[in-house]
């Protein structure tokens, strides 16, 4: 049986009979075992995954209606809550916390016969880009395992990678989805801020961060996308998509769009390679038909710094909920005046996390806001007027998803404004709610690059045929597991 | 001069479900943690799901204030971290970044005075603390957090207050305003909250905080300036500071300085976009608003003709004035606003009382047409009343049961004028003679019937068998 499919052809399998569900989650177990001791992708594996894929075929033997999915295993970042499974942000803070109702993505799912094989590791609370500050331990890059996987959703990008599962959900704050798929040669998708809802998504910086799935091609981003999006009474930020069917059309070309190059992404500091392969994914959009322009987004520069400013905030309120009061990690409060208690239950947060923290105590404070928070505000909103005005021009943006390429283990953990740098291509699309999509295009050194296409708010169907369009044009080499 | 402000915390106790979840906004009847839900209690990944009937209850309370109402209103955060706060920030309003709260600058008219009011901000309650073991040792605090996530409306007033009178006249209008509008019962346990800031003359502001009735709320005012002019006296000044009322010694005391330098971190709350309420949906509620107090006041006194003491008492209670809308016909009114006043009001002055009444709209219009037509006297009718509030019993069967109607047969009085003539021999020739003593006569007939004979009925009858 082969693992290395993709979901629509899992789902074309299993329709025809060839395959049946209990024995590709069977499978797939296996690859877990044999492959993650060394990639370390999972936090936590489903032990009844079997059992409920055996239920999905007595259903499609039986004639039964089936859920689209049919019984496809499904990766799940350690962030989205599973009703009756540990979720744990891969903090100690939440340990032993034990979900007690299922994300909306979730719920959804379910309905159309996913099987969820298990839960990944992120960067702690989904801060980070390289997964090195699980409080468990870091993923490794299946494309050379002395290589971080990129961030924060990297154990769902290496499980897609790995075929330790067929798609996985992640989420993307600053390009935690997107990040992560370039360095391991995966789909990354980052859709309109709205368009899927995050009830049951533990937020870090919930103004901005959206749920994205990591797929091996666009078609199976789009089947996702079909599968979770949409309005949510339980999440009043979401946005109405009209049950949008996202496979529809994406096959029809981009002859005739305009595509601006976002010039402040491939200047100073960029990768040689990774610029040779934008120029080349530009020469085949134009060879497509698209007429591909340089384009200038000046609030760029200051578009990192307005982000950690800003999800700093954001963090310091959303995780002061963790006093460990009501759920958490064992720690007995008898005896501790509260103030006492929180601040030493609250030390078993790592130290990125922690950085963060103090960072949101500091720029919202009064006498400090307006040098910092505001201003990052002012940036949030000057960027996002003039994308808008880009985007009456242009189609569609473009841009390599990171400037580098995957570094090694360790490398970069130490400098963190080096590790900042690492955002300047992907935080535009969270600050401005814009959706943007990452698709494996070359490799260098054995190593993967992505191509990121941006497109304006509620254009994913635009932007997914146009990554179709350019994911046509590129053959890659196989993971060397 | 002494200048009091206040802020009042008051519960939309009239509406279905929490400002956020669907648990419900009555969590006084659950056991304690029974009454909450993954959002209510800040678990992660939970978000708050806006209650909309919240904000039309919150902004028809602006709208009864004479406020100002913004089209658009927004959520913040307010950070800290506190034991009775799930998530340790509430989501509350805020005005710094512009009017972006339920309600702007208002006022109301409190007698002859115009009270300002600042602002009106919709808000979550926090969850309520107990306090367990007695010395602070063994002392431990365990979290009710059925109460999380209530809907709370903060009226903030400018200090245009003076005297604790003039808090306590303006709390009875703020609660008669509160209950007439169906948003809420300020009779319940902790419904109303409030905190009030004093200052004389020379001398610093002073916050009160945690006044858990308006009861306590005019006591605190008085005890907080009683206080500052003792110390004035004595030439000590007045530091600006935030004082505790407890509840137990009802005196305040000087909080930790520490809760002064609180810095909230206020942002907008993302989870929450902003709220549009555009002239048509403010017309729609403004159209939908119950009659004002004052408005039934007027009605009361020029259509029926009902004295203007009765008619504010009547007006200014919502449970009494609802009864008098449902129960009166044209004729029927003055009777029963005069029931309603002088007898009802004294039999369920409580809230259980009111509760537990069993009189109906149509016992108190039967009431008011037998007395009106002489069934029954006004003075058996209060027997009567006390018996339909107890029993539900409809009015006949009470007056056959206690024998309390008005003998208006005539036969059945003939014979007793009958009686009466041929026992009162000398009464009945002066009565001939001279008709103001036929009084003494009625009189002698209301003894034999226990005061049951209908007076009027009973002269025509005397004065028909004296042949006078
Ligand atoms: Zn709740």
């Amino acid at each position: 049986m082969n693992l290395k499919i993709s979901a629509l052809d899992y789902i074309q399998e299993v329709k025809n009979g060839n395959v049946s569900a209990e024995d590709f989650v069977a499978k797939t177990l296996e690859q877990i075992e044999t492959v993650d001791d060394k990639l370390h992708a999972f936090l936590s594996v489903n032990e009844k995954a079997v059992e409920q894929a055996r239920e999905i075929d007595k259903k499609i033997k039986s004639g039964e209606k089936v859920g689209d999915c049919f019984g496809m295993p499904i990766s799940i970042k350690d962030n989205l809550c599973i009703k009756g499974s540990k979720t744990t942000c891969a903090s100690k803070m939440l340990g032993d916390f034990i979900a007690p109702y299922d994300a909306t993505v979730i719920t959804k799912l379910k309905q159309q016969d996913a099987i969820f094989i298990g839960k990944v590791n992120m960067d702690e609370f989904a801060m980070g880009l390289t997964t090195e500050f699980s409080a468990y331990g870091p993923s490794k890059n299946p494309w050379n395992t002395e290589y971080v996987p990129g961030g924060s959703s990297g154990g769902s990008a290496v499980s897609v990678s790995a075929f330790e599962c067929v798609a996985s959900l992640g989420s993307d704050t600053g390009g935690s989805v997107r990040n992560p798929a370039s360095f391991c040669s995966t789909v990354g998708y980052k859709p309109t801020y709205g368009l899927i809802s995050r009830f049951g998504l533990i937020s870090y910086a919930n103004s901005i961060e959206q749920i994205g799935p990591l797929t091996r091609t666009v078609k199976d981003t789009a089947f996702m996308l079909n599968q979770i999006s949409g309005i949510d009474p339980n999440d009043n930020t979401t946005i109405d998509n009209n049950n949008e069917d996202y496979l529809s059309g994406i096959d029809s070309g981009i002859e005739g769009k305009k595509i601006g190059v976002i010039q402040e992404m491939i200047g100073e500091g960029i990768d040689p390679a990774v610029l040779s392969a934008t120029k080349q994914a530009i020469s085949k959009l134009e060879s497509l038909g698209a007429i591909c322009e340089e384009v200038s987004l000046d609030m760029v520069k200051y578009s990192v710094a307005a982000y950690y400013t800003i999800t700093a905030t954001e963090a310091g309120s959303n995780l002061a909920r963790y006093d460990n009061l009501r759920y958490g990690y064992d720690f007995p409060v008898e005896g501790y005046e509260f103030n006492s208690y929180i601040s030493k239950a609250r030390r078993n947060f790592g130290p990125e996390v922690t950085r963060r923290m103090i960072l949101g105590g500091f720029v919202p404070s009064a006498g400090h806001a307006g040098k910092y928070f505001l201003k990052a505000l002012k940036v949030k909103s000057k960027l996002t007027k003039e994308i808008n005005e880009v985007f009456k021009k242009f189609d569609l943006l473009i841009a390599p998803t990171v400037p580098v390429l995957p570094f090694k283990l360790g490398e970069k953990i130490n400098d963190p404004v080096a590790l900042f740098l690492l955002d300047i291509n992907t935080v535009t699309a969270n600050l401005t709610g814009k959706p943007a999509i990452s698709i494996p295009f070359s490799h260098s050194k054995g190593l993967p690059i992505g191509i990121q296409l941006l497109a304006n708010s509620k254009q994913d169907k635009l932007l997914l045929r146009a990554a179709y369009a350019l994911e046509q044009t590129v053959t890659l080499p196989e993971v060397p597991l | 001069m002494t200048m009091i402000g206040l802020e009042i915390h008051c519960q939309l106790t009239n509406l279905q479900s929490k400002l956020f979840c669907s648990c419900k906004a009555n969590y006084r009847e659950f056991e304690i943690n029974e009454n909450i839900c993954p959002i209510c209690i800040g678990l992660p990944g939970s978000l708050p799901r806006l209650n909309k009937e919240s904000v039309k209850k919150a902004t028809v309370i602006a709208m009864a204030l004479n406020c100002s109402t913004p089209e658009k209103i927004a959520f913040f955060r307010k950070n800290y971290f506190y034991p009775d706060l799930p998530k340790n920030f509430q989501i509350t309003q805020l005005n710094i970044y512009g009017d972006t709260s339920i309600g702007g600058p208002g006022s109301i008219m409190v007698g002859d005075k115009k009270i300002r009011i600042t602002r009106i901000q919709l808000e979550e309650d926090p969850g309520r603390l107990i306090y367990e073991g007695s010395s602070s040792k063994n002392q431990i605090t365990l979290v009710d957090y059925n109460r999380a996530g209530t809907p709370l409306v903060e009226i903030v007033t400018e200090p245009d207050f003076e005297t604790p009178k003039e808090v306590r006249d303006f709390l009875n209008i703020l609660s008669d305003l509160l209950e007439n509008l169906g948003v809420a019962d300020p009779s319940l346990e902790g419904a109303m909250r409030a905190d009030a800031n004093v200052s004389i003359k020379g001398g610093k502001k002073v916050e009160i905080k945690n006044i858990g009735s308006f009861h306590d709320l005019e006591k605190a005012v008085h005890f907080e300036i009683t206080r500052q002019e003792s110390l004035s006296s004595r030439d000590i000044p007045i530091i600006q500071e935030t004082r505790h009322w407890d509840d137990k010694r009802k005196i305040t005391v000087s909080a930790r300085s520490k809760e002064e330098e609180l810095d909230y971190r206020y942002f907008l709350e993302g989870d929450i976009p902003w709220i549009k309420i555009d002239s048509k949906i403010q017309e729609q509620l403004k159209s939908e608003m119950p009659e004002s107090i004052s408005s039934k006041k007027e009605r009361y006194v020029s259509i029926y003709d009902i004295s203007s003491q009765v008619a504010d008492v009547l007006s200014s209670d919502k449970f009494y004035s609802d009864l008098f809308e449902e129960s009166h016909t044209e004729k029927t009114a003055k009777e029963i606003a005069n029931i309603i006043t002088t007898d009802l009001m004294g039999l369920v002055d409580t809230r259980e009382k009111r509760e537990s009444s069993k009189l109906t709209a149509t016992h108190l219009r039967e009431l008011a047409e037998f007395i009106q037509s002489g069934k029954i006297s006004r003075n058996s009718s209060k027997n009567a009343l006390y018996e339909i509030v107890k029993t539900g019993k409809d009015l006949p069967t009470i007056i056959s049961e206690l024998d309390l109607g008005n003998v208006s047969d005539a036969s059945e009085l003939s014979e007793i004028i009958q009686q009466v003539i041929s026992e009162e021999p000398q009464a009945v020739e002066q009565a001939k003679t001279n008709p103001q003593t036929i009084n003494y006569l009625v009189g002698k007939v209301m003894q034999k019937t226990k005061g049951k004979a209908d007076p009027t009925l009973t002269l025509d009858l005397l004065k028909k068998q004296m042949d006078i």
